[in-house]
């Protein structure tokens, strides 16, 4: 403590700079828990039980992002590589020996707890990649660029075969934002677009009619009014009917009356939209967006390579989570499996967020040991 | 932080916020996007979305397509659709499953193996579907339970259509079977057809025709009050219920041919030669397919793996037995062409062939020889050092040729799944396989239908039906027509190939013998020679393992197991053929003895059949059924 005194390092003094929590993330995280915890109360159809055991999980949550807090950034660190590579052959176990739950294959049964790889992929990802580019020349070399390509998709491509589109491209998208942060050049990102767009005929060339029908089906969603489509429908009904005041808390029709599917889970901003309007997604999108912001400064202001990487792409994902979650419950995205988060009921996912935020304050703690 | 690498270090941190200021800018346009959509929906959309939700009392649910039905071709139902009561539970809604499973069996008693059998199907399914823990409910039992239904939630009595296949194990291979969707299926379907499907094909005709037999799913608009409960239906969409299929098969031609294997295992497949029309396909031991549809319990299922004789496995399609004699006819056929033999050419044929320059002896079968024989004799007597000698002056080449042109080697193309294409082995072949030459005394033994040559029972029948119409061969089928909407249509012309002969009379010559195996004294299927009508045909053995030059085949000293099959080949009426048919019987000794006498048996059925219509084809369709019984103008 004295010396981060000496150093004017983060100066919190009492509870908070005891637990080591950054006050504004915490707040942040907390006020968008405790409205998660209000909405799903009401699209649960005013289930306590659910409210409870959703609240045991954020407990959890919230015990491990203690526990990352006060971990130093070093051990996360070294850490890295063997978090890696486990997350990776549980990937490939799942796949060989994995338990079928939902039509594709995630889960791994340890006995006592069944388990998804692809959580522990979610922070392995992020760390592994930051850990990639700590020590190397930054901007990359095009030999450090390929084998952070290689680190990004080969889990990528096994949680796409479980089948698990939406985790995929999330875990993918949180190891391209540490390859875009580490400072590679707009050429070759141009270029890598570029390649990827002259690839996307060919591959449909060599697609079979049914995966062809797929895409399409993913792609249009309201050609299949009985499925996705009626997700859909459902959903933008829902937010529509709140129009810009809402109809008020446990007042949306659609939730109550049970026409959303999936009320609670990947569908629960439809609820919310419906309940409290227009006004009350600002004030929800502008959570989500200082919650980022706040991860992004702490990223800008970190001590090393390894920490600024890290920061960013674990900001990012939790945007990125909230932004393909919104985007598909209102329309404006393709329908893939992914939580609001630290909203959406149930799921793994909450621990793992709240661990990445334990991470972002560990390195926000550790920001000016070595001051300039 | 051990490794040291030269970093710029002010380069980094210069270029790194200007990377996060664009990650904040990203951030700021997506959810500037964002707005936009919610504004969209929720301001200028809001009028029309708010009435939506007021109107919003319909639902929608999907309705399950009528699957086919599936008739022989005199119109005789094969596969139905029954109504049954089963007892079903979606796991999803319920909380705890044990308890209620217990408090489900005092209302309704439940086996182990209803339990059992509905714990495998929840392993592999969806948890919103409704699975059933018990199928065939009596009345008393649907009473029972509706009367306690209401503490059971998550339970419920569905009324269901339910295959059933009256004729229970004798269309087992060939109709195959349906049974409970699982996950791996429903990723190969169209899933949006497949909703309200439980059950989808799994072997046979019902797995191979799945996408006729199973229709179009339909959708039900149904208006809801304010606590979801069901008021009215508004629309309907019904669903186009599946094709039936009318097969060429013959209910009571299958039934012969089964009775005539008289519980021995084996197969017998019976073609009509003209077009390919399967007429019977049967593989003994067989099974009862009504067993697997709502799932088959583990000891049922265990007997059925376990049981020695294997009734799970279909000879017909994918039992590959050396072929034996059945072939000597077209290896002869290969000879003639090839200018090697006459049909008047005679040799002396000792009780063994040595390969010129010595070497290994091959023997006869019979112990003596047959001494001076002609081709036709040679095949009436089925005189194997007259072939040796033949296959070895043709060689493996063209050995390999007239094997492959009669269609063995390859599956014939039936339309079943899951058949397989035997052996036909080539120098090439064996370089790949086993990477060596081909030798000499291979050659020898694979013109009497041994050695490495594997075939299965249909392309016997096949390679017979395509000599009975002298080459003009034809892809065996089983669809003969399909029903949709009450029209009849046909499935077109069946498909085929030709064997061309450099000159068509070689065709009498085998032929001939052919006819001579059965009718001549000393022919090896004399056995059958009093059917009023004209039979040609070839007997075979086929080998389980191979003598030692010294040993002696000893029937009575073997093994079961270890005895040889028996095969015969057989189409009639010769000067008009209408059926063609190969039968083989495992580990029964003789072809003339044993697989003759089957063959007979179901020519008789098909030619001279036991009604007044005779064998004559007379297809009727369900459009007009067919019962025809007594006698006919």
């Amino acid at each position: 403590m004295n010396l981060d005194d000496s150093l004017g390092g983060p100066a919190q003094r009492g509870l908070l700079g005891w637990l080591r929590l950054d006050p504004p993330l915490l707040t942040g995280l907390l006020l968008l828990i405790a409205l998660g915890l209000v909405v799903l109360y009401s699209a649960s159809g005013q289930s306590e039980a659910v409210v409870i055991r959703q609240g045991i999980r954020i407990g959890l949550g919230l015990a491990v992002m203690l526990v990352f807090a006060r971990l130093g950034v070093h051990k996360l660190y070294l850490w890295a590589p063997a978090l890696y590579v486990t997350a990776f052959v549980l990937l490939v176990l799942v796949l060989v020996a994995g338990d079928t739950g939902k039509g594709a294959q995630r889960w791994l049964n340890l006995g006592f707890v069944r388990f998804q790889p692809a959580e522990l992929m979610k922070l392995a990802m992020p760390l592994m990649l930051a850990f990639h580019f700590a020590e190397r020349r930054l901007p990359p070399t095009w030999q450090d660029l390929a084998l952070a390509l290689g680190l990004v998709f080969a889990p990528v491509v096994l949680i796409f075969l479980q089948p698990d589109l939406g985790t995929a491209l999330l875990i993918g998208w949180s190891g391209l934002v540490v390859i875009f942060a580490a400072g590679i050049r707009w050429r070759t990102i141009l270029l890598t677009a570029v390649a990827a767009l002259a690839a996307a005929p060919l591959l449909w060339h060599f697609m079979h009619d049914y995966q062809r029908r797929r895409v399409l089906n993913f792609l249009n969603p309201e050609s299949d009014p009985l499925g996705a489509g009626y997700h859909l429908i459902q959903s933008k009904i829902a937010i529509g009917a709140g129009g810009l005041y809402g109809r008020g808390w446990l007042e949306g029709s659609q939730a109550q009356l049970k026409f959303l599917p999936e009320r609670t889970t990947d569908f629960i901003f439809a609820v919310f939209g419906e309940e409290f309007g227009l006004v009350g997604v600002l004030a929800l999108f502008a959570l989500y967006l200082f919650i980022t912001l706040r991860g992004l400064y702490i990223a800008v202001h970190a001590k090393d390579t390894f920490s600024r990487l890290l920061a960013a792409s674990l900001s990012m994902t939790f945007f990125i989570y909230f932004f393909v979650n919104v985007g598909m419950v209102s329309g404006l995205l393709p329908v893939v499996g992914v939580p609001l988060p630290l909203v959406s009921y149930g799921g793994t996912s909450i621990v793992t967020l709240l661990a990445g935020f334990g991470m972002l304050m560990a390195i926000q703690n550790e920001r000016r040991l070595v001051a300039k | 932080m051990a490794r040291q690498v030269i970093k710029d270090i002010h380069l980094e941190l210069r270029m790194f916020p200007r990377r996060v200021a664009v990650l904040v800018l990203m951030c700021v346009l997506l959810v500037g996007a964002l707005v936009a959509r919610m504004v969209h929906l929720q301001v200028i959309g809001h009028a029309h979305y708010s009435d939506l939700a007021t109107d919003n009392r319909v639902r929608l649910s999907p309705i399950p397509p009528t699957r086919g039905l599936i008739y022989d071709r005199r119109g005789v139902l094969l596969a139905d659709n029954l109504p049954a009561f089963n007892l079903e539970i979606v796991p999803e809604q319920v909380k705890d499953l044990p308890n209620l499973l217990g408090r489900l069996g005092e209302v309704i008693e439940l086996s182990e193996d209803d339990i059992q059998r509905f714990e495998r199907l929840r392993r592999r399914s969806p948890a919103y579907r409704s699975l059933p823990i018990k199928t065939n409910l009596s009345e008393a039992e649907v009473a029972r339970f509706m009367v306690a239904r209401h503490r059971f939630d998550g339970v419920s009595v569905q009324a269901r259509l339910q295959r059933h296949y009256p004729f229970g194990a004798r269309f087992a291979h060939l109709l195959g079977y349906v049974g409970r969707i699982n996950e791996r299926e429903l990723r190969r379907v169209d899933a949006r057809n497949y909703r309200a499907t439980t059950h989808i094909g799994k072997t046979g005709i019902e797995k191979y025709y799945e996408s006729l037999l199973h229709g179009t799913v339909g959708v039900r608009e149904d208006e809801v009050n304010s606590h979801g409960r069901r008021i009215r239906v508004i629309r309907e969409t019904p669903p186009r219920p599946g094709e039936s299929l009318v097969l060429s098969v013959d209910a009571r031609l299958q039934a012969v041919a089964t009775a005539a294997l008289a519980g021995r295992s084996g197969a017998v497949v019976a073609l009509d030669p003209r077009n390919g029309e399967v007429l019977a396909l049967v593989s003994e031991p067989d099974f009862d397919p009504n067993l697997f549809v709502n799932g088959i319990s583990r000891r049922d299922y265990a007997r059925l793996r376990d049981d020695r004789e294997r009734p799970l496995f279909n000879r017909a399609l994918r039992g590959q037995y050396p072929p034996g004699s059945t072939v000597k006819p077209i290896v002869a056929l290969a000879g003639l062409e090839a200018g090697l033999i006459t049909p008047e050419r005679r040799m002396f044929a000792g009780p063994y062939y040595e390969l010129p320059g010595g070497g290994r002896r091959f023997r006869d079968w019979l112990k003596g020889g047959h001494g001076w024989v002609d081709l036709d004799r040679a095949i009436v007597r089925s005189c194997d050092v007259y072939f040796y000698d033949l296959s070895y002056k043709l060689g493996i080449d063209r050995l390999h040729d007239i094997y492959g042109r009669f269609g063995l080697g390859r599956p014939t193309g039936v339309d079943l799944p899951g058949e397989l294409g035997g052996l036909l082995p080539s120098r090439e072949w064996k370089r790949r396989r086993h990477k060596q030459a081909w030798y000499p005394g291979e050659t020898v033994i694979l013109g009497i239908g041994q050695g490495y040559l594997l075939a299965t029972p249909l392309q016997l029948a096949t390679m017979t039906a395509c000599i009975a119409m002298r080459g003009d061969c034809r892809r065996p089928h089983l669809l003969k027509a399909r029903i949709a909407s009450a029209v009849p249509s046909d499935t077109g012309q069946p498909r085929g190939w030709r064997v061309t002969l450099r000159d068509p009379r070689h065709w009498d010559v085998i032929i001939d013998a052919m006819r001579h195996v059965v009718s001549s004294p000393e022919g090896t299927g004399r056995r059958i020679n009093d059917a009023p009508y004209s039979i040609a045909g070839k007997t075979g053995t086929a080998q389980v393992f191979s003598l030692k030059e010294d040993e002696e085949y000893e029937a009575d000293k073997l093994a079961r197991h270890m005895r040889d099959h028996a095969w015969f080949v057989g189409f009639a009426p010769v000067e008009d053929p209408r059926i063609a048919v190969a039968v083989i019987v495992e580990h029964a000794g003789h072809g003339g003895s044993v697989a003759a006498p089957v063959a007979r048996r179901v020519m008789d059925a098909w030619l001279l059949g036991d009604g007044p219509a005779g064998g004559l084809v007379r297809t009727a369709l369900p459009a007009a059924p067919a019962r025809q019984e007594g006698r006919r103008p």
